[in-house]
């Protein structure tokens, strides 16, 4: 699939009955969490090597990461070689290869390894479309991490990696929650 | 209820990663194949390299885990080097087990390894004693992987004719009836589920997702199905998908995006000889593997001690959150 501008002025609120608290949040200072998404993925790719070869060619793609009941969205491009994740706030265009679309608590049980991405594809709790080539192999690059993502993030915070670790396991436990 | 002998419970792995989880979630046995086209799940990202098949073989012995090694697709001409190769791979690296499909092969492994133990794909689509037995004079095959068409009291009766193992599926999807034949994917894609191991290659897959938020499913230049805002979605084979026909609109015309659940008959299956229990999803994630897994162990422990266990768990995992008991329990089944 050829690239495409995403602007979540195209976007709708998915049915799901989810909370989309981003109509009524003000942007976010992104510039101030990119410095720490940029240690976060160089640190993943550091402690992962073996991500890039399961990888493939989508390494080169552009990954979309929309957690369309907040305010931002995130762009990731898993190249070895420059490894990227940029926060953006709503309304930026940005060309993209794959977009992948869930609430937060779903992404983040999604790269914790709490939850199946099929069956949230099959119960559309889970949004894709763009290039399934590259959707499948980061899909299956990922989850052959024996520690997930999330504890790999959670672990780029140092002294605060335990209280971070905590809070996702409060975001992603089962039952409503606005994220 | 009385006790029953108990099964083995055989499990998929797509990645080491995902072998680890089905052995501590209670995998007797687990089954993965290399990358490349020699196995029926030739996806992005999925399957073993040669070292880390030499690593899971290793670490699953330790922990008296069995690893069966997926070499179940069908070598075009020109090509049988790249699945001699597997076959000679799996056996210097110590597997437990070949599951093997083409005829040829079979014959490849019975004469350069004898002493191997082999088992006959469900890809290779042998259903009758008759077949059965041919492969077992003929190349040794140890058991037999029954295709799903099969009711249990049939399975029974081809149990009582043969001399090898039976393993069965019980869980996961459903390819079409004629297992190792269909030339769907091949017909759209130029790509074959059973020579090249990609039944819908996911570089021909695309999802559209209009206002309204109805999900449209591509393979090449053909509509799958369109699914509208409240219905569930399975995945993108036209096996699965819901076509507009002079006769009928919006009907599945081959199957539906339904998995197979077989927990209510397990003992059933027990009583009719079925050695192994296989569970399908090599492309599933980890959680998916963790979550049947255990909940296969637990039922199967529970029938085998006499007792009827929770089987209600399963639902969530299954493709477009329906399940059946296929032809196991009718012939009258689509």
């Amino acid at each position: 699939m050829t690239s495409d501008n995403f602007s979540s002025d195209n976007r709708s609120i998915n049915g799901n009955g989810a909370n989309n608290l981003s109509r009524f949040l003000p942007p976010l200072p992104v510039f101030i969490l990119q410095p720490l998404l940029n240690h976060i993925v160089k640190t993943v790719a550091r402690r992962h090597p073996e991500l890039f070869a399961r990888l493939g060619d989508s390494c080169k793609k552009r990954y979309l990461i929309d957690p369309y009941n907040l305010p931002i969205f995130l762009l990731l491009q898993p190249d070895p070689d420059h490894p990227q994740l940029r926060i953006y706030n709503r309304g930026r265009n940005v060309p993209y290869d794959v977009f992948i679309s869930g609430t937060f608590k779903t992404l983040l049980r999604m790269i914790d390894g709490q939850t199946d991405s099929d069956a949230l594809f099959f119960n559309r709790q889970l949004k894709v479309t763009g290039n399934s080539e590259a959707v499948v192999a980061l899909r299956n690059a990922l989850d052959n991490m024996d520690a997930t993502l999330a504890q790999d993030v959670a672990s780029c915070f140092g002294p605060l990696s335990k209280p971070v670790r905590l809070l996702i396991d409060r975001i992603i436990k089962p039952g409503k929650t606005t994220l | 209820m009385t006790q029953l002998f108990k099964p083995e419970l055989v499990c998929p792995a797509g990645t080491p990663a995902s072998l680890r989880t089905a052995v501590e979630a209670g995998a007797d046995a687990v089954y993965c194949g290399f990358q490349g086209p020699t196995n029926a799940r030739n996806f992005p990202g999925l399957n073993f390299t040669r070292d880390e098949m030499i690593t899971a073989v290793d670490w699953a012995h330790q922990r008296g885990a069995k690893v069966l090694s997926a070499i179940n697709s069908f070598p075009t001409a020109g090509r049988t080097q790249i699945w001699k190769d597997a076959i000679d791979d799996a056996v210097s690296i110590g597997v437990d087990a070949a599951i093997i499909a083409d005829i040829g092969m079979a014959d490849y492994m019975h004469k350069s390894h004898p002493d191997h133990r082999m088992h006959l794909s469900v890809q290779a689509g042998a259903s009758s004693p008759e077949a059965i037995n041919f492969y077992c004079e003929r190349f040794d095959i140890k058991r037999v992987v029954l295709p799903r068409i099969l009711t249990v009291a049939e399975i029974k009766k081809v149990h009582d004719e043969i001399p090898c193992e039976i393993e069965a599926f019980v869980f996961g999807n459903i390819g079409m009836m004629a297992e190792g034949r269909c030339a769907l994917t091949n017909y759209v894609t130029g790509l074959s589920t059973n020579m090249d191991g990609v039944c819908s290659p996911a570089n021909f897959v695309n999802y559209e997702e209009d206002e309204n938020l109805n999900l449209t499913t591509r393979l090449g230049e053909f509509a799958i199905d369109c699914i509208s805002c409240n219905e569930n979605a399975g995945y993108p084979t036209i096996c699965k998908g819901r076509y507009n026909t002079v006769h009928k609109q919006e009907y599945y015309a081959f199957e539906e995006p339904i998995s197979l659940n077989l927990t209510a008959l397990l003992p059933d299956l027990m009583k009719a000889g079925v050695t192994a229990l296989k569970i399908e999803g090599r492309q599933r994630s980890r959680a998916y593997v963790r979550s049947v897994v255990s909940e296969f162990r637990g039922a199967v422990d529970a029938y085998s001690e006499g007792k009827y266990p929770d089987i209600s768990n399963l639902l969530a995992l299954t493709e477009g959150q329906k399940e059946t008991q296929g032809a196991f329990r009718s012939k009258t089944w689509r």
